[in-house]
């Protein structure tokens, strides 16, 4: 499936992404957690090949993201970014339409199928009804959820998300939360979900990588990887995590500051 | 067009949209092209210009019409093609809708070339450079070099905020040297600068116009591979790049084709403002922002509109001709104006 092998990377700022070795799950949700700068967003870059690697390997099987074009790379892996600001006023279903990107040749024009496909990623994020609206005039959760659809139009297999409901409130947050959940068992897509948010994590992902000043520490089954001794080794926070039994998974109650 | 075509409401089949675009503004674009060589100092008759009866050495409107108009209304429609589709690849290419073909340096490096063969072209030995659109080609080509070497590294994207920054500084830095030059000159010299500035569509005849015709076409032959994906990129470099984008290539192949085709365009008429951004906005309110509509539409609609222009310029004030850069700037100023308040 999707593997980072000893993958290095360096900005000329100065932070770098130290050998890092990961492997991604075939059809699971995997959260990438740890504090602000620790190199979660490089390393989801990294893993679409936006950023090339100063060493080491990203693979998509048998193949190496560097032997791909990005035509090629962009049917395997879809990516949603925190914010999408587009600078003109696209419609609803032709910011859904774009993902048919790498499927069209230069002058090709969306046929019948890649309509289809585009109603069907609408319907599945329930968009719909906004097809013919601006995109510009939707409210935070609705433009989310338009990226997520026009990501599923690129019918990928792999979905990278980059803190998707992080400018969202409670009521959103929830809302792509259970969309996902619900995209990840219909449509099989294999997921890595960038997050801050602990207890979306906890309910979404199956597996962590857990990431600090751009090494991993850990990676694992959620269970396991995510305890109170996890969350302070990551955020210098004294934490309690428990086993929610009406939320039906873990839950992370921040104390207090250990620093 | 514009009530079925309103940017919420539309939709529908592109190829039959984009077919209408093509018909609707090319009659737009051939109607201004026909009837502005019809007005002038002298009154031909559009019939008696395309009566076969009469040999084209007799026909007196023939001549006026094909002979003494034609080519300044035929550059007004390839420099208002030109201008316009440049500027919505420069939109698209910065993300940045007030952006106009002018934003990254082609004007003021053509106009310091320009302003330099006006001022010293007589006295020093500039060879094939003394001529002015040679030089303005050529000032617009080292502009854009310096551009681009300052904003571009080797292998990564192109920062839209650098290549923004770098552009506008260029245009503040050679509009300095302009003013140098211009203070050395003497007042005629001055004076043709000025006049030069302001734009002028009478190239007056066919042959600079089929000079500057290769660039153009070739130009406008890469904004239309370009359109889909310049979609994408005025949704954001990264997103572009995750659905399948170039970017890098992309980013090369547009600033490079947009500003070889405004060098040809400022070569041939000047540095005629305004249409590069009035007519891509106007054009977008009448049909969507997909870039496959808006390019072609855009290149037909400023062809029209230019000629239209020069039609006011040429007849408002006859006999005295105002040069076709202010009406443009009178239209076009107060038309930005009104777009801006209107986006705050």
């Amino acid at each position: 499936m999707l593997r980072a092998e000893s993958v290095s990377f360096g900005y000329s700022g100065g932070f770098t992404l130290t050998d890092a070795t990961v492997t991604i799950a075939a059809g699971a949700v995997t959260g990438l957690l740890g504090p602000n700068g620790c190199g979660k967003t490089t390393l989801l870059k990294l893993l679409c090949g936006v950023l090339h690697p100063r060493s080491g390997r990203v693979m998509i099987g048998e193949r190496t993201l560097a032997s791909m074009t990005r035509r090629e790379l962009a049917r395997h892996v879809a990516v949603v970014p925190q914010e999408t600001h587009p600078a003109f006023e696209y419609t609803v279903l032709e910011m859904v339409l774009m993902g048919r990107h790498p499927h069209l040749s230069a002058f090709q024009l969306e046929g019948p199928a890649d309509f289809e496909i585009a109603r069907q990623a609408l319907d599945a994020t329930g968009t719909g009804h906004l097809s013919t609206r601006s995109y510009m005039t939707l409210s935070g959760g609705e433009k989310q959820r338009v990226v997520i659809a026009s990501a599923l139009a690129q019918a990928t297999d792999i979905l990278l998300l980059d803190e998707p409901t992080a400018s969202l409130d409670l009521g959103y947050q929830l809302e792509i939360a259970s969309l996902l959940a619900r995209l990840n068992v219909e449509r099989r897509v294999t997921m890595v979900l960038a997050t801050h948010d602990l207890n979306l994590a906890a309910s979404l992902c199956k597996c962590v990588i857990v990431m600090r000043d751009g090494r991993i520490l850990a990676a694992g089954a959620t269970d396991e990887v995510l305890t109170d001794q996890t969350v302070r080794r990551l955020y210098d926070v004294e934490a309690d995590v428990q086993f929610h039994s009406r939320a039906g998974h873990l839950t992370v109650v921040p104390i207090r500051r250990t620093l | 067009m514009r009530a079925s075509a309103h940017p919420h409401t539309r939709g529908g089949d592109l190829r039959v949209r984009f077919m209408s675009v093509v018909l609707g503004y090319g009659a737009l674009a051939l109607a201004a092209c026909t009837l502005a060589p019809l007005a002038g100092s002298t009154h031909i008759s559009l019939a008696r210009v395309f009566d076969r009866s009469i040999p084209f050495a007799d026909n007196v409107d023939a001549q006026i019409f094909f002979v003494a108009r034609m080519p300044r209304v035929l550059t007004g429609a390839i420099v208002g093609a030109t201008l316009a589709s440049a500027g919505v690849v420069m939109q698209a290419l910065l993300g940045n809708p007030l952006a106009t073909p002018f934003t990254l340096g082609v004007s003021t490096g053509s106009a310091l070339g320009a302003v330099l063969v006006i001022t010293f072209g007589s006295s020093a030995a500039a060879g094939a450079l003394a001529s002015v659109p040679l030089a303005s080609l050529a000032g617009a080509v080292v502009a854009s070099a310096i551009v681009y070497v300052l904003a571009t590294r080797p292998g990564r994207p192109i920062s839209t905020m650098v290549l923004l920054l770098a552009g506008v500084t260029l245009n503040a830095f050679f509009s300095a040297l302009i003013l140098f030059v211009q203070y050395a000159a003497d007042f005629t010299q001055a004076y043709r600068t000025i006049r030069w500035l302001m734009g002028d569509l009478d190239v007056g005849s066919f042959t600079p116009i089929l000079a500057a015709l290769p660039m153009v076409l070739a130009a406008l032959a890469i904004f239309a591979f370009l359109t889909r994906s310049l979609n994408l990129l005025s949704v954001g470099a990264d997103t572009a790049a995750t659905r399948g984008v170039d970017i890098g290539w992309t980013q090369r192949l547009a600033f490079f084709s947009a500003s070889l085709a405004t060098a040809a365009a400022v070569s041939l008429a000047g540095p005629i403002g305004f249409v590069g951004i009035v007519v891509p906005h106007l054009v977008r309110l009448m049909v969507g922002v997909d870039h496959r509509i808006v390019l072609p539409a855009s290149a037909l609609f400023g062809a029209a509109f230019l000629v239209a222009c020069d039609l006011i310029a040429r007849t408002v004030l006859a006999p005295i001709e105002v040069p076709v850069g202010v009406v443009t700037a009178m239209v076009g100023g107060p038309f930005f104006l009104w777009l801006l308040v209107r986006r705050s």
